[in-house]
């Protein structure tokens, strides 16, 4: 039953990493709240959980580098899912939470699945102080009182034969992709709040089953809710978050459609933190050479451009096997680019039969 | 060649259906017994494995609180916060009068792969329906067809979960049980790596699989005594069997002699024999699976009785069909069939071609014989003997009585000899004379039948004096445990208190009854507070006790256990026991407990209070003048409120008792008489097998003058006189095998002991069974006796000339 459950359960989550076709996903939004524009944020409050909605994540993703130069990835998420719009406590909760943590070499790629019920504290998420955690695997702030909650973080998780602890500090300010965070999905109208938190350095840890090694870096958080972020053709996603070696920054996104063509958004970030949203058809992302992960040809070498930003990049995966081998299955993992601007970032790939 | 030997065989049948009947019954009552019992064997260890397979229960280990309260939820998420692997079960039983539905709450999101719980799958499958309120409830088919407690979410039929119970989420089970704590924690087979033993991190008490009390383990004995039964019953019908093809045999001499003149090679005529056995005894071998499938689904139901009432052990009171099952009795069946028919063949085999074509009674008296058997009984019961006394296993116990029943049977034709012959001795004239010699004479014919008929009865007076003396006990300690004459329980502490308020100046006494389910020598148990009142000293019979026990009791010095406790764990007075961790008692004295398969211990009231603080007595027995009882009672549920069901009369409690004690013991007396019937079948085949060869020695007394009906008459008593001699003879054995049951058997199986009590009366019904089985089974071959054709009489002589 587990994989079932958890596949149905996924269907529920979905979204960012998961492929259209699920159940729920499509459908209205019966009950729930939906995203509305112009999207205004309350801060701590909605680092928090936004129970009212179907779906939401806490998602994190860190390029790290070992004292050799080696290129490392680390990944933690946390999934919430509403069965109901409601916020009961105790085993009544009808908020389910899902997490998945990753850590990618150049040769190995290691995944861990957590799932928990909300309402009796094994998972969740408080404002203050910042804490979110499902079992022992958390993101937890450090920083002071004054500044906002996610300018420092850490974070960790352990799974079989893997696990890292890291420190994040920020040395910009939050990110709101589309419409200052109300970001479109599709062409029919389907949007999610959307912010992120790209600019923190990383210190900390990895163990891999060889040992122990210090790490730093760079990484990106991408917060997200919204109750409907896929139309019911959209198959599948690919997603990007870059960094420049200029300290510019990309998020770029395409949803692969059934029936229309692809629907494709971008915010481009400056090294001070000033963005610029694009709408669809600015950005252009084509593969470029695929491999066999997990019996399935997926296109881990990427021809990205942003002609507004005289961008034409290739990203290249760090492994290309950097299969997230979860209940519902998924690609992700670092990338290294090359091209009109180098740089490195993570890539994620959804919906591939 | 083989064909036509084998259309001239059965032509045999065509002019005796009578016969034919009979070979096909015997062998079918014998499939039928014998396929039965194993049908209900199969289906209740099925249900076993199910029941252990549930949530890996078989191999998964779980995390319970010492005392046997649930897990405090905290504790469960502070295990998850450091990263163990554990899921949290809540589950209990719901009732409503006689509806009961044990749930099963579950969290899917952190169970282990192991638990195997069914599928979450389908097209009307509703996840989120499953998670919330109102939920969704998995059970069997069966277990939905009810009857069920009312109020009960949605239900959802899936295949492979045990008999009465309900899979649901754990926050259904939560809400309908009323319980936020879970009952337990299942711990995952791989825990993290990196984190130190659970044990060190958690004061909750791990138990393996194996700790915990297996009801296929438990069960074990009862499934060997069925299948005793099974096998007694099979052995009976062999015996039909053998008396029926002996029968055709003798009477087709004739036939085989004339087919072998005519040059019919005697491989074809075995062949043919052969062929004829395999058609039959299929035949028989399917009407007697279709027999057995029919008692076995008769009994099931009264066997899941007694099981849960015996074990707590779940059974569906429904049968499925195992082809399996069927193929393998099929096979018993020609096994059987060919063990019955071996010697006939054998003696087709070694018949000279031109042998007289009369029929003669089977086996001439063989002293010889009858001696060599009677050295190979007493081996045998003297094996049963030195099992019963120096054995320690069921296994043995089982093997004591098999050798008792063996040896028994082997001693029967001698002992009856003897005992004709002596009566001889005083018979008066000469027809007394010929009718004891005449019988002697054809007790090597019938003493396969009389075998049978033997093992019926001793097997009956045997179980019948188990079950009475377990019954006699069990009412006589009943008596003495429920001395309180009301029982009341409240709903809750605050209503607990004014009850006590309320009784105190109404009774004589108000005794908190208060336990606490928890782990006794490593086995689930309860411990028990008592107050010290005579109530308890008069009444409760120590089996053996330190001096003084009761006074050391009172003071909180030590603590009492049951007899099952006592013998599992091999304590005695003087040991001492943990009852909860950090708690440790001398062992004061051991109590029986029949019909409890836990582990118990009592210590004071004062005691249990302050080890066990969370648990406050709800229930009390009052003690009240008998005259004012029901008075009391009235005053509890009109003036106080109380519900009807929670004031309980101490007779509606003995009434409760004795009926799941009869049930128990319904299926030993369903089997019983069956295999009286079959015994007294068999000794019908073999008095026909007998009537037709002993012409011969009939017809000189009757041409000196005896009539018909007077032989007749002689036939029906030569009958009772053997049945009779038989019972006489089954008596000692059944008392041993009564003596067996309860002092060798028992101790081994449930752990306790029972005195054990003679019931002449019912020895005198089953004397009168006998010998009615007996009449019955003679009435038939006296009445042809009686309405011979003297011609045929005749013939006899015409033929020695």
């Amino acid at each position: 039953m587990k994989l079932s459950l958890c596949a149905a359960l996924l269907c529920l989550i979905a979204g960012h990493a998961t492929a259209q076709g699920f159940a729920g996903l499509g459908s209205d939004a019966e009950g729930f709240a939906i995203p509305q524009s112009p999207a205004i944020f309350d801060f701590p409050t909605d680092h928090g959980a936004h129970p009212a909605y179907r779906i939401e994540w806490w998602y994190l993703t860190a390029n790290l580098t070992g004292p050799d130069g080696t290129a490392y990835g680390a990944q933690w998420t946390l999934f919430r899912s509403a069965l109901t719009p409601n916020d009961a406590t105790g085993w009544e909760a009808s908020q389910l939470w899902m997490a998945h943590a990753g850590l990618t070499t150049p040769d190995t790629h290691l995944s861990a699945e957590r799932l928990a019920r909300g309402g009796i504290g094994q998972a969740g998420v408080t404002t203050t102080p910042f804490a979110a955690w499902i079992d022992d695997w958390s993101m937890t702030s450090t920083a002071p009182a004054t500044a906002d909650a996610l300018d420092a973080l850490s974070i960790g998780a352990i799974g079989d034969g893997f696990a890292y602890d890291l420190s994040l500090t920020a040395s910009g300010p939050l990110i709101f992709h589309g419409q200052a965070g109300y970001s479109v999905k599709s062409a029919q109208g389907q949007a999610s709040y959307y912010y992120s938190q790209p600019f923190y350095d990383v210190a900390g840890s990895i163990t891999l089953p060889g040992g122990t090694i210090p790490v730093t870096g760079t990484a990106w958080l991408d917060r997200e809710w919204s109750s409907q972020p896929l139309s019911e053709t959209q198959d599948g996603w690919d997603w990007v978050s870059l960094q420049f070696d200029d300290g510019a920054r990309l998020m770029g996104f395409t949803l692969r459609d059934s029936a229309r063509a692809p629907f494709t958004a971008a915010t481009w970030i400056d090294a001070d933190g000033t963005t610029q949203s694009y709408p669809d058809g600015a950005l252009r992302m084509t593969p470029h050479a695929t491999t066999q992960v997990a019996g399935r040809a997926i296109p881990t070498t990427w021809r990205i451009a942003l002609p507004d930003r005289a961008l034409d990049i290739t990203a290249t995966a760090l492994n290309p096997q950097s299969w997230m081998d979860v209940s519902v299955a998924y690609w992700e993992g670092p990338v290294t680019i090359t091209g009109t601007h180098q740089g490195r970032g993570y890539l994620e790939m959804t919906g591939y039969e | 060649m083989v064909y036509t030997a084998l259309s001239t065989l059965f032509s045999h049948w065509r002019r005796h259906p009578g016969q034919l009947a009979m070979l096909v019954l015997g062998l079918a009552l014998a499939t039928a017994l014998w396929s039965g019992v194993q049908a209900i064997n199969t289906e209740a260890r099925a249900a076993y494995a199910d029941a252990a397979a549930t949530l890996g229960q078989d191999r998964l280990d779980r995390l319970v609180r010492a005392d046997g309260r649930p897990v405090p939820l905290a504790d469960y998420i502070a295990l998850r916060r450091a990263g163990y692997l554990v899921s949290p079960v809540i589950s209990g039983e719901l009732r409503a009068g006689d509806a009961r539905l044990r749930l099963l709450g579950i969290d899917p999101l952190t169970a282990p792969p192991e638990a195997n719980t069914p599928t979450l799958q389908g097209e009307d499958f509703n996840l989120a329906a499953f998670f919330t309120a109102p939920g969704l409830l998995l059970m069997t088919g069966a277990t939905a067809a009810g009857p069920l407690p009312p109020d009960l979410p949605p239900i959802r039929t899936t295949e492979s979960f045990p008999p009465g119970a309900a899979l649901t989420d754990i926050g259904t089970a939560a809400r309908l049980l009323g319980q936020s704590d879970p009952s337990y924690l299942l711990i995952w087979l791989d825990q993290p790596a990196h984190l130190p033993p659970l044990s060190t991190a958690t004061n909750l008490q791990r138990v393996a699989p194996e700790q915990r009390a297996d009801p296929a383990q438990l069960t074990e004995s009862f499934h060997l005594n069925l299948t005793a039964f099974g096998l007694l019953a099979f052995a009976v019908g062999l015996f039909i069997v053998h008396a029926a093809i002996g029968l055709a045999f003798e009477q087709r001499r004739a036939t085989i002699r004339t087919l072998r003149a005519l040059g019919l090679p005697l491989r074809s005529l075995l062949t043919a024999f052969g062929l004829e056995l395999a058609v039959l005894s299929l035949f028989a071998g399917l009407v007697g699976i279709i027999l057995g499938y029919a008692i076995a689904a008769a009994l099931m139901p009264g066997v899941a009785g007694t099981l849960r009432g015996l074990y707590g052990a779940d059974l569906p009171g429904t049968l499925s069909f195992d082809p399996i099952w069927a193929l393998a009795a099929l096979a018993m069946t020609l096994a059987g069939a060919a063990l019955a028919g071996a010697q006939a063949m054998g003696r087709t085999a070694r018949m000279p071609i031109l042998a007289p074509a009369l029929p003669q009674a089977w086996h001439q008296a063989s002293t010889r014989q009858m001696r060599r058997q009677a050295g190979v009984a007493l081996a045998l019961l003297s094996l049963s003997g030195t099992l019963a006394l120096w054995g320690d296993s069921l296994i043995l116990g089982f093997g004591a009585v098999a050798c008792l029943f063996l040896g028994a049977a082997l001693l029967l034709p001698i002992t009856l000899s003897t005992l004709l012959r002596l009566a001889q001795r005083g018979a008066r004239g000469p027809l007394g004379e010929w009718l004891l010699a005449d019988t002697r004479q054809q007790l090597p014919g019938l003493s396969l039948a009389l075998m049978a008929l033997l093992l019926a009865l001793s097997a009956n007076i045997g179980v019948s004096t188990m079950v009475g003396s377990f019954r006699a006990t069990f009412v006589g300690w009943l008596d003495q445990r429920l001395v309180a004459e009301l029982y009341v329980t409240a709903q809750t502490e605050a209503e607990a208190a004014r009850l006590v308020a309320y009784l105190t100046p109404r009774t004589e006494a108000v005794l908190p009854v208060v336990w606490a389910d928890t782990t006794l020598a490593g086995r689930p148990g309860a411990v028990y507070g008592q107050a010290d009142h005579p109530t308890f000293r008069d009444h409760w019979p120590l089996l053996a006790a330190l001096p003084d026990a009761w006074d050391s009791l009172a003071t909180g010095d030590g603590v009492l256990i049951n007899e099952q406790l006592a013998r599992f764990a091999g304590l005695s007075p003087g040991d001492s026991l943990t009852i909860t961790p950090g708690v440790t008692l001398e062992i004061l004295g051991i109590y029986s407990d029949y019909g409890n398969p836990e582990a118990q211990a009592i210590i004071t009231d004062d005691l249990f209070a302050a080890t066990f603080p969370d648990i406050a007595p709800t229930r009390f027995a009052l003690r009240v003048a008998p005259t004012a009882t029901a008075a009391l009672a009235s005053a509890l549920r009109d003036d106080f409120g109380l519900p009807a069901d929670a004031v309980i009369n101490q007779t509606q409690i003995k009434r409760f008792s004795l009926e799941i004690f009869e049930q128990t013991f319904l299926i030993t007396g369903a089997l019983n008489l069956l295999t009286l019937g079959v015994a007294g079948f068999a000794l019908l085949t073999g008095l026909l097998t007998l009537a037709d060869m002993r012409l011969p020695q009939l017809a000189p007394v009757w041409a000196l003058g005896i009539t018909r009906a007077r032989l007749a008459r002689f036939e029906l008593i030569r009958s009772l006189i053997l049945a009779a001699l038989t019972f006489v003879l089954a008596l000692p054995v059944g008392l041993a095998l009564a003596w067996m049951l309860l002092a060798v058997i028992n101790v081994q199986a449930f752990g306790w002991r029972l005195p054990m009590q003679v019931f002449p009366a019912d020895a005198g019904r089953l004397l009168a069974l006998a010998l009615l089985a007996a009449c019955v089974a003679a009435a038939l071959p006296a009445l042809r006796l009686a309405r011979i054709s003297p011609s045929r009489l005749l013939k006899v002589f015409a033929h020695e000339a």
